[in-house]
């Protein structure tokens, strides 16, 4: 699979999308539809052995099921062995460090350490102090690298099957992301994915769940479902967690329904091309209507498809890049 | 036995002069400031400043109870090592400092262990509860020398307003943390750009500004001096103008971080950038340069607050608020706004010497016959670089370290005995 690209992948981790270039972005895109057709193939054996003997530790120190579960299968179709720690902060109960966890489960060689944590930095502060290759699944409101990166692929591929354009990239496409962006990983790993490869972004949402600086990001930013949905050629609607109502940040939801939910009525202010993506699992008939999400322009089942091969992909890049062994020495005391 | 200090740049902030002069001392005390003094020991101050040993009026040594981070003899050493010869430690100990019994363990500790004047700030609320005052008049005959409740504000407005009468009555001063916490709540940084950036939940500026404001307006119903911690914003300094203006009793200082560093320095999830109020954005360092050069801001004060390499070596937001700051202030203030030219090496001495009127400490910021000879020599041109390992304090926890600065003390004398020597 290497030589496909004059590229050489040198990341030792995928912390955050903000710290990629567009061409590093790009070569994961590109060499997902390998992976793709490896989960599709019609013999129905759906493994390379690229990863055999390698060992990949899922450590999750929030709930997750649907990011663990593709990451868990991502692995085992890359051969490599599995372990979970559904850790729901229990080391850090009984007061052991992060540092400590980590390196703990370093003395049993682990190869590659697949972390969701709450607190945002988390899997950047481990990463430079260990040799082990970390992923961040998630990290408090910071980033979700990998979503956002097969939310790109998902774009590219749904709009080039689309627009019969199989050369077809994000430049100048406009993509509105519509909900809780404050509190939004997925938001910011987004907003960073997409404003590096070309596309413009809108974020809308209440008042009260927009972040403040949010333009220096490189986005436009409204309160008005309308306007961000008008030219869209993405409606991506975010995940409302319900106890932001407990905390005062809206209303109601009857009310939050009325201005931001996405459903047959608001869409009709979008373009007849725009597709419809969530990141899951979703609230239905709250952030989006259960009419859109089963609709012929939803493509969140092909969201969660892609999701396995771009962290395959990821896997891939990162235990085959070519500054590991030199990066590992140099962290190494 | 007499030391004859010669031939230094003499700032003596106290009466506005500076000079080359000799400083002569006898024993504890400073028996003569001239020229052609001559002592049976002599330290050649050639090229360096001589100045009265610096006070320092927020600082943590977390004695009793933390004693891991510092204590008040490893805190005075650090204190010593940045030329400081007073400070005013704050109450938010474990148990807190809220009783005279507590005064009296605290200064008893600095008399048997610091190697300068430590002198203790109490609790303006009962085990810092933000519900019932002190017993402020028993605190400030057992040594206190201020009142306040830092690390948090007190939340209801009519527990303010009595703490400010008492404190007035009493003649003590009262020191202001100024944080509307249900507005900074959760929050681990400045909100803004950066906040926003790196996913952590921010702390408006407004939930200090909103405070300062209040407690200001509570201190003129009181009639009371109020004098107001940490400025880190520029409304908050904008506030505190206006409020001299109208002839408000307050005073204030700020403290280097705020005008050496933006919120950019977090970058990184550096947990030694992490303090509170957190470092805010270029118009906030600006503001804050400017209150000190226009008399807004009063002193600079280091807010030194110790944590261990363990408890700082976490996940951000997990992270305590606090960083060091004895050994790097008078660097700091020299090389930020000495050198750039925003104010003279005299006002940086007068800075960092004035919180003792604040504090009503007794012959400390001044250069005169007769008073205890504690003084700092420092040499104003004199670089190095910040290290981990310079730090005499328990704890290292500085975002400096690394920075090559100017401005390095060779010797601090406190009563007459050489505390620190470079």
């Amino acid at each position: 699979m290497e030589g496909t690209t004059p590229n050489v992948w040198t990341k030792k981790d995928l912390i955050g999308i903000r710290e990629l270039s567009r061409n590093e972005i790009e070569m994961i895109l590109d060499a997902a539809p390998q992976f793709l057709a490896v989960s599709k193939r019609a013999s129905g054996i759906k493994k390379v052995p690229l990863l055999q003997g390698r060992l990949v530790v899922n450590w999750f120190h929030e709930p997750s099921t649907r990011t663990r579960t593709s990451f868990e299968l991502a692995a085992k179709r890359l051969s490599a062995d599995t372990m979970s720690m559904a850790a729901s902060s229990s080391s850090s109960v009984k007061g052991e460090t992060l540092h400590d966890t980590l390196a703990n489960i370093e003395a049993m060689r682990a190869d590659i350490i697949v972390l969701r944590h709450g607190c945002a930095g988390a899997p950047h502060i481990l990463a430079a102090a260990h040799a082990s290759h970390i992923v961040n699944a998630g990290d408090g409101r910071h980033e979700h690298p990998t979503q956002a990166l097969l939310d790109a692929f998902t774009m590219r591929e749904s709009l080039r099957r689309q627009r019969e354009n199989p050369t077809l990239t994000l430049d100048g496409l406009k993509v509105a992301l519509i909900g809780d962006i404050e509190h939004s990983r997925v938001a910011r790993s987004n907003i960073h994915a997409l404003t590096k490869l070309g596309a413009s972004v809108t974020l809308c949402g209440p008042a009260t769940l927009l972040p403040l600086g949010a333009e220096r990001l490189g986005v436009e930013q409204t309160t008005r479902l309308r306007d961000a949905l008008a030219d869209a050629d993405v409606i991506y609607a975010l995940r409302m967690q319900l106890e932001r109502q407990s905390r005062g940040l809206f209303p109601s939801i009857r009310e939050y329904v009325k201005l931001f939910r996405v459903d047959s009525d608001s869409l009709r202010y979008a373009p007849e091309r725009a597709i419809v993506m969530h990141p899951g699992p979703i609230n239905r008939d709250l952030e989006l209507s259960s009419e859109v999400a089963d609709g012929p322009r939803s493509v969140i089942l092909q969201q969660v498809t892609n999701g396995v091969a771009v962290r395959m992909a990821v896997m891939h890049l990162l235990s085959n890049s070519a500054v590991v062994r030199d990066t590992r020495e140099s962290l190494t005391p | 036995m007499t030391l004859a200090i010669k031939n230094g740049y003499v700032i003596n902030p106290a009466d506005n002069t500076a000079g080359q002069q000799d400083v002569l001392i006898d024993a504890d005390r400073i028996a003569a400031i001239g020229n052609g003094l001559d002592g049976d020991e002599t330290i050649d101050a050639t090229g360096c400043v001589v100045a009265p040993g610096l006070v320092d009026i927020h600082c943590h040594f977390r004695e009793p109870g933390f004693e891991s981070k510092e204590t008040i003899a490893s805190g005075s050493r650090a204190a010593a090592c940045g030329g400081f010869t007073s400070v005013v430690t704050m109450a938010n100990t474990s148990p807190p400092i809220d009783n005279a019994g507590l005064v009296e363990l605290v200064t008893k500790r600095a008399r048997e262990e610091a190697c300068i004047r430590v002198y203790p700030a109490a609790c303006a609320t009962k085990g810092l509860h933000s519900e019932e005052i002190t017993e402020m008049a028993d605190l400030k005959e057992a040594g206190a020398v201020a009142v306040t409740d830092d690390g948090s504000d007190i939340p209801s407005s009519s527990v303010a307003r009595r703490a400010l009468e008492y404190a007035n009555m009493v003649g003590i001063p009262y020191l202001s943390h100024c944080e509307d916490e249900s507005l900074a709540e959760g929050g681990v940084m400045n909100e803004g750009y950066m906040a926003t950036l790196m996913g952590l939940p921010g702390i408006p500026k407004a939930a200090e500004e909103v405070r300062i404001d209040r407690n200001i307006r509570l201190a003129e119903l009181a009639g009371a001096h109020i004098h107001i911690q940490h400025v880190s914003t520029a409304a908050g300094v904008a506030i505190i103008r206006q409020a001299k203006q109208r002839g408000a009793r307050v005073s204030a200082e700020s403290a280097p971080h705020f005008f050496c560093l933006t919120d950019e320095a977090v970058r990184g999830f550096n947990t030694n950038a992490k303090m509170n109020p957190p470092l805010r954005e270029p118009e906030d360092v600006q503001a804050v340069i400017e209150g000190f050069k226009d008399g807004t801001l009063d002193c600079i004060a280091t807010d030194h607050a110790p944590h261990t390499y363990t408890e700082k070596d976490v996940e951000f937001a997990l992270a305590p608020f606090g960083i060091i700051g004895l050994e790097t202030s008078l660097a700091l203030t020299l090389t930020h706004l000495v050198a750039p030219g925003h104010i003279t090496l005299e006002d940086a001495v007068r800075l960092l010497t004035v919180g003792a009127c604040v504090c009503n400490i007794p012959n400390a910021g001044m250069l005169s016959q007769g008073a205890p000879a504690d003084l700092v020599v420092f040499d104003p041109k004199g670089e190095w670089t910040v290290t981990q390992e310079c730090f005499a304090s328990k704890s290292s926890n500085s975002p400096f370290i690394g920075q090559q600065v100017t401005g390095k003390v060779i010797h601090t004398l406190c009563g007459g005995a050489v505390v620190y020597s470079a």
